[in-house]
């Protein structure tokens, strides 16, 4: 009891975070479903849909996190597996649809019969079952971090060429993904989303399902990932981000810790992305650009990188910034967001979790 | 006296009578002649006349019409109409050729090269061509230079006509190569000569015909000993013939193809060293990872545009000046982002990515609100248009040879400075080690905001490259950040030498891929090439030695 | 004290509440537009212009007198060419800001990703680009060309007036050029033109290297055949695409190409002197000479404050749209979706070539087809048109999949991809 007791403790702003996100995880929904829509109280669908947006980037923006705030590995590309994941559960979706395309076609995909193809690639079989698109979700992401880190920490590329490799990686894939051979729908990408599991996703239920859902997943993994950083195993990440040299000296292998934990991230990633096309309704190739990836991080910048909460405060900030400011300032708010990046780097260089620890101290 | 008298009477009366006749000579003269001159005119007139008319049928018999009279006045006619310059006044029809003066258009009479004065735009309406005929209008204009004094024009008629040849062609050609002494156009001459024996001639002439084409590249020559070749009945000899000079067209055309590709290769080569070496510079040697870059870029093609919109009838020459703006004013900016926001962040490369990729947005959005959303145009200067015929199936484009050659240039001036002057010398002090250099006395941050300077101000100049190749918007940034990065880092950073030589090996890697793969599949490789080339060798092409690299 | 503060309090409140309650009389008094086109990221180029567009029709039907007596307001938003922005930003518009129209959208995926949002909250959309066609929504209007509108004609006009017998099919690989193409190449087939007579070729988005493909073109013209270059490349490399030709010495006379994404706009921010006589093929041109299109650019320019803006296809697209809208409105006196959308069907208005479009029970346009050279002023001169309108066709007779289908909104149909068929409507959102 008082082992809990000090674990919970040891993280204030983030249980906090926690009870908040476990609030709105209940809160939100009832509040959409069960109060009326005249009422103060009641929250839209499109606030819903938005909230669970930033739920899933929050998931990304945790994953990043973990990797460059914990063991100093700054991934820009990042991206690709949150897109991979989205991918999959683009292709589950669209096996969804059945015969309901516009051309009624039972097998294929709307996008594959006006191109003439004649059948289903072979990639695409099984993922008509949802128990194999979820497995998917965690097993391609995964997968590719496993062989892309395997090569990288084992022959030590390390910093910005690491950085820039993965930012190749996300290229790349961004390039092949818009090509229609490629048989994921090219610059369209993966749309007209019918239901999930049998639920409509046009039903206002369905959607709530889907936000708390995220909710639910945001806060596992938060705990997963908290868990990870307290445990020794987190301690010679930590070791690892400060000096990769002398960790290796001591005896420690430091690109299993490396590997297995970008496996992790990669996996969150894709997680997160499997939630978000459901609630976006569309996937594309857009998804992998090498400027979302550079964005994600900021977001955890701007939260403050090595504190997970951090993470997840900041990509919900500047996503909410973003919203209001295109609706406000549609012509300018551009100016205001490079402002903002600009800003909290110069003056908050440990971001706004960095205000919050400081306060802390001060008190 | 009375004799004298009577004589001079007679001769009054034959004066008279004389004059009468002459008059009445004259005046038949003057019938006969203004009737012959009417009658020409008339023709000509007319025929210049139809031209008005909408529909282009009509006016592609005018042209053939035109180009039958044997008529001075003709060419200018057909080549104001090949320019548009050729109108009609809307008041009364008249046929004119203008010449634009100050907005205005000064109208001269095609048919009696009378001055008509000056009348603004709304007066007049163009005489409008189609695609085909102004391919009809090349082709008569051609042969009506076949025989004008300058051989640069007769070379390009005759390759105009090369294997389209009718017979009376055939025998005026025949006739023109004995007076020809242009070595050039002769062998054309030759050369379309033979084209046209290949079809029509016995079989001896042939064979005779395709030893002259056997080197001959161009395409037109290949197609014809092709469709020989398809041909059933064809003489063995002839045949055998055939076969063998297309293997040597052949032969050649593929060694072209390979110096072709080559030079493909080194030209996107050269574009990617232009866009990177600047990045080499700030990234490289300062450490700082400016996402801005691009932009800097960006900020050079539009000072080209300003240059040239401040200068519209000098395009040839603003193109000098605009380098040096454009370094200018990207250094400014490059050196005011130093001074503001850089200069708090050194020792934290990510942070400066962070920043600078605020201000990229910032730049962009600027440039978008300032200027328009809308790209712009620059227009290229006559120098830089066309291309350089190194044989009849190769052209090298002079765009992408200057630009080969400029981005050489750029890279040995950049070598020198950071080699030989005392800024280069301080700059690499500073990033081998900032506090040694601080206590020798050097101005770290001097030398910081002038690196930083340089490296945007190289940018700048990349931009006024580019502008001439693609288009000048708010995006253009943005299309090339990622493969500068890319070209660094592949080369090692901090190497000058490293981005050199890896911009143009991923250069013309990438064109060598393309015809097999296409464009899409060629870049993802090169990626993929790049990524794998990176976990072989993690500190890319040239590693930086020494201590400072270790981190 | 805490009095006075109170009586603040109580100030404050009804200050509040009078202020909501005139904000809530002005929003009955005005009817809400929504204008969902990208002012930042890679669309901007294009799509800033239509926004300015619809904001001066509107500017202009409010010195009307509006719509039934009521002001139109417009309400903007920057979806910021990121696609799922475009979804999210539909349904601010519908949900939280409760428009009653929309006109945006430019390309194939942003539409693709407003659709399910704007039949689920059964919203009215404007589109107003040239597309690949293979879709009819109930929410969408379509005031672009169909490919039968461009394409097709454009194709036929190589063919027939200039002798085409080879083709190149260039495009930028996403869903309009590959779908186009399909189409055409099955149509150049049908016509007799055999496969190896055929080039086609795809690049990615902003290609700006096309010294290769280029020369490949170049080679493939070289064999003695007219060749003409049937051009789908989109935006910005288009550009690099032109000057590359230019550079290579492919004149118009030699090989030309013929765009259908290539307009005014996208000429203001090129050199046109080496592309006079290149082709498009649209609807509109600037310079078609009718009253309704001179008074129209000199509105445009008054407008937007500057007289070298120019005008184009989506512009007039725009233009056309609005008015029908206005007219729908007008005619089923209220601005309810449903009623709205059974009064589109069969209204008229004047385009800005002079003619008159109609609103077919596809939700697809009349349009006459115009085919323009590119001239040295970036303007392009009109070489052959079409005798009268073409109806816009949703779904291809030249695609396997969708020959089948027809397209009818009005009842007893009412459905947009019935296959005659098996006389079944697949698909349907509701």
């Amino acid at each position: 009891m008082s082992y809990l007791q000090q674990y919970f403790q040891s993280d204030r702003a983030g249980n906090s975070m926690l009870g908040a996100l476990l609030a709105i995880a209940i809160l939100v929904p009832i509040l959409n479903l069960a109060v009326p829509e005249s009422s103060v109280f009641h929250v839209s669908t499109y606030t819903v849909t938005l909230i669970g947006k930033y739920l899933t980037y929050a998931l990304l923006a945790l994953a990043v996190d973990l990797i460059w705030g914990y063991c100093g590995i700054l991934s820009l590309g990042h991206g690709a597996f949150f897109a991979l994941g989205g991918y999959v559960m683009g292709m589950y979706l669209m096996r969804q649809i059945g015969d309901r395309g516009v051309y009624g076609n039972p097998e294929l995909p709307d996008f594959m019969v006006f191109l003439n193809w004649q059948e289903l690639p072979w990639y695409w079989y099984g993922f008509d079952m949802f128990w194999f698109a979820a497995l998917m979700v965690i097993l391609v992401p995964g997968l590719l971090a496993f062989v892309f880190g395997w090569l990288a920490f084992r022959s030590r590329v390390t910093g910005v060429y690491l950085s820039i490799i993965t930012q190749a990686l996300t290229y790349a894939l961004m390039l092949a993904f818009f090509r229609n051979e490629m048989g994921f729908g090219g610059n369209n990408g993966l749309t007209d989303f019918k239901d999930i599991l049998g639920y409509s996703l046009q039903s206002d239920y369905t959607r709530a399902g889907l936000f708390a859902a995220s909710a639910l997943i945001l806060v596992l993994a938060y705990l997963l990932c908290r868990n990870i950083v307290n445990s020794k195993l987190g301690r010679v990440v930590v070791a690892v981000r400060d000096s990769e040299d002398r960790t290796r000296f001591l005896g420690y292998r430091v690109e299993y810790y490396k590997l297995w934990l970008f496996v992790l991230s990669a996996v969150l990633a894709g997680i997160a992305g499997a939630l978000y096309v459901p609630q976006v309704g569309i996937i594309n190739p857009g998804e992998f650009s090498p400027l979302n990836s550079i964005e994600l991080v900021i977001w955890v910048a701007i939260g403050g990188r090595g504190t997970l909460y951090g993470a997840i405060a900041g990509a919900i900030l500047v996503n909410l910034s973003k919203t209001w400011f295109t609706g406000v300032l549609p012509e300018g708010w551009i100016f205001a967001l490079g402002a903002m990046f600009v800003v909290v780097t110069l003056y908050l260089p440990r971001g706004l979790a960095g205000l919050i620890t400081r306060k802390q101290a001060q008190t | 006296m009375d004799h004298c008298s009577a004589v001079q009477k007679t001769f009054s009366r034959i004066r008279y009578g004389s004059r009468l006749l002459l008059l009445l000579f004259g005046l038949v003269v003057a019938w006969t002649n203004a009737n012959s001159v009417m009658a020409e005119t008339t023709g000509f007139e007319q025929i210049v006349q139809s031209l008005t008319t909408s529909k282009f049928r009509d006016k592609e018999k005018a042209v053939r019409e035109l180009a039958a009279v044997q008529d001075k006045r003709t060419m200018p006619v057909l080549q104001a109409l090949l320019d548009a310059r050729l109108y009609y006044r809307k008041a009364d029809k008249r046929v004119v050729i203008v010449e634009r003066v100050d907005g205005q258009f000064r109208m001269t009479d095609p048919v009696t090269a009378e001055e008509l004065g000056t009348v603004p735009k709304r007066k007049i309406k163009k005489i409008g061509i189609n695609n085909k005929l102004r391919k009809l209008l090349k082709s008569k204009l051609a042969s009506l230079s076949l025989e004008g004094p300058d051989p640069s024009v007769r070379l390009s008629a005759i390759e105009q006509m090369q294997g389209q040849l009718d017979e009376s062609q055939y025998l005026y050609i025949k006739k023109l190569l004995e007076q020809e002494r242009d070595d050039d156009v002769r062998s054309a001459m030759v050369a379309a000569l033979a084209l046209y024996e290949l079809d029509n001639g016995s079989a001896d002439q042939r064979i005779k015909a395709i030893e002259v084409l056997s080197g001959n590249l161009a395409q037109v020559v290949s197609n014809r000993l092709q469709a020989l070749l398809e041909q059933d009945d064809l003489e063995k000899e002839v045949r055998k013939a055939a076969i063998k000079a297309l293997d040597r067209i052949n032969e050649r055309l593929k060694i072209n193809s390979i110096i072709e590709t080559t030079f493909f290769g080194l030209s996107l080569g050269s574009v990617l060293l232009l866009a990177a070496i600047g990045l080499a510079i700030t990234f490289g040697v300062m450490g700082v990872i400016n996402m801005a870059h691009g932009e800097l870029i960006m900020i050079g093609a539009y000072t080209t545009y300003l240059v040239q919109s401040v200068m519209p009838n000098y395009t040839d020459l603003s193109l000098l000046v605009a380098i040096p703006a454009a370094f200018l004013v990207s250094a400014i900016f490059g050196i005011l982002i130093e001074r503001f926001i850089i200069r708090h962040l050194y020792g934290r490369p990510l942070e400066t990515l962070l920043a600078t990729f605020g201000v990229s947005l910032i730049l962009q959005q600027l440039v978008r609100t300032v200027v328009s959303a809308q790209n712009v145009a620059v227009s290229n200067p006559s120098w830089m248009s066309g291309s350089i015929q190194i044989n009849a199936a190769l052209s090298l484009t002079y765009n992408r040879l200057f630009i080969f050659i400029f981005a050489m240039i750029v890279f040995v001036a950049l070598l020198l400075i950071l080699k030989k002057t005392a800024l280069g010398l301080q700059v690499r002090a500073v990033s081998q080690n900032r506090s040694m250099a601080k206590a020798m006395g050097i101005r770290s941050d001097w030398v910081d905001a002038m690196t930083f300077g340089l490296g945007s101000g190289v940018a700048g100049i990349a931009g006024v490259a580019l502008s001439q190749l693609t288009n000048v918007g708010p995006n253009m940034g943005q299309s090339y950040i990622i493969d500068s990065f890319m070209v660094v880092v592949f080369g090692g950073v901090g190497n000058l030498w490293g981005t050199f030589v890896g911009a143009l090996s991923l250069g013309v890697a990438n064109k060598f891929i393309e015809p097999f793969s296409g464009a899409v599949l060629a870049k993802i490789l090169v990626l993929v090439f790049i990524i794998m080339f990176i976990q072989k060798y993690p500190r890319g092409l040239f590693p930086q030695k020494g201590r400072s690299a270790e981190n | 004290m805490s009095m006075i503060r109170r009586l603040n309090v109580v100030k404050f409140a009804l200050a509040g509440a009078a202020l909501s309650f005139s904000a809530l009389t002005q929003a009955a008094d005005t009817i809400k537009v929504g204008v969902l086109h990208s002012l930042s990221g890679t669309m901007a180029i294009s799509e800033t212009t239509l926004k300015d567009t619809v904001l001066m029709m509107i500017d202009e039907q409010n010195k009307a007198g509006g719509v039934m007596g009521k002001k139109l307001e417009a309400v903007v938003v920057d979806p910021a060419s990121n696609w799922p922005l475009f979804a999210e930003k539909t349904r601010e518009l519908l949900a939280k800001k409760k428009v009653d129209v929309i006109f945006g959208c430019w390309t194939s995926v942003s539409r693709k990703s407003v659709l399910p949002v704007i039949e689920e909250l059964n919203g009215l959309l404007f589109y107003p680009v040239q597309y690949e066609g293979e879709e009819s929504s109930k929410n969408v209007f379509y005031t672009g060309a169909a490919p039968n509108q461009q394409a097709i004609p454009a194709v036929d006009y190589l063919m027939n007036d200039l002798g085409v017998k080879r083709w190149v099919l260039a495009g930028t690989d996403y869903v309009y050029p590959r779908t186009t193409n399909k189409i055409l190449e099955a149509y150049l087939k049908a016509k007799g033109v055999k496969q190896k007579d055929i080039m086609i070729n795809y690049t990615p988005f902003g290609h700006s290297d096309w010294q290769s493909i280029v020369s490949d073109i170049k080679k493939f013209g070289s064999k003695g055949k007219k060749t003409a270059v049937v051009s789908t490349i989109n935006g910005d490399a288009n550009v690099p695409f032109y000057k590359e030709l230019g550079n290579q010495g492919i004149g118009s006379d030699d090989i030309p190409v013929v765009a259908f994404s290539v307009g005014e706009e996208e000429l203001s921010g090129i050199d046109t002197k080496p592309l006079v006589g290149h082709l498009a093929a649209w609807n509109y041109f600037q310079s078609v000479d009718a009253d309704v299109n001179s008074d129209f650019i000199k509105a445009w320019k008054k407008f937007i404050k500057s007289d070298k803006r120019v005008t184009n296809d989506p512009m007039e697209a725009t233009y056309i749209g609005f008015k029908m809208w206005v007219k729908a409105v007008e005619k089923a006196g209220t601005t309810d979706t449903d009623a709205v959308e059974a009064a589109m069907i069969g209204i008229s208005v004047p385009n800005l070539t002079g003619g008159i479009a109609t609103m077919m029970p596809n939700h697809h346009l009349t349009k006459p087809v115009l085919i323009g050279e590119i001239q040295e002023d970036g303007q392009f001169e009109v070489v052959w048109q079409t005798d009268g309108t073409v109806v816009g066709d949703a779904w291809s007779d030249f695609l396997p999949g969708s020959k089948d289908l027809i397209s009818d909104w009005r009842a007893p149909l009412t459905c947009g991809n019935y296959n005659v068929k098996t006389g079944k409507c697949s698909g349907q959102n509701f």
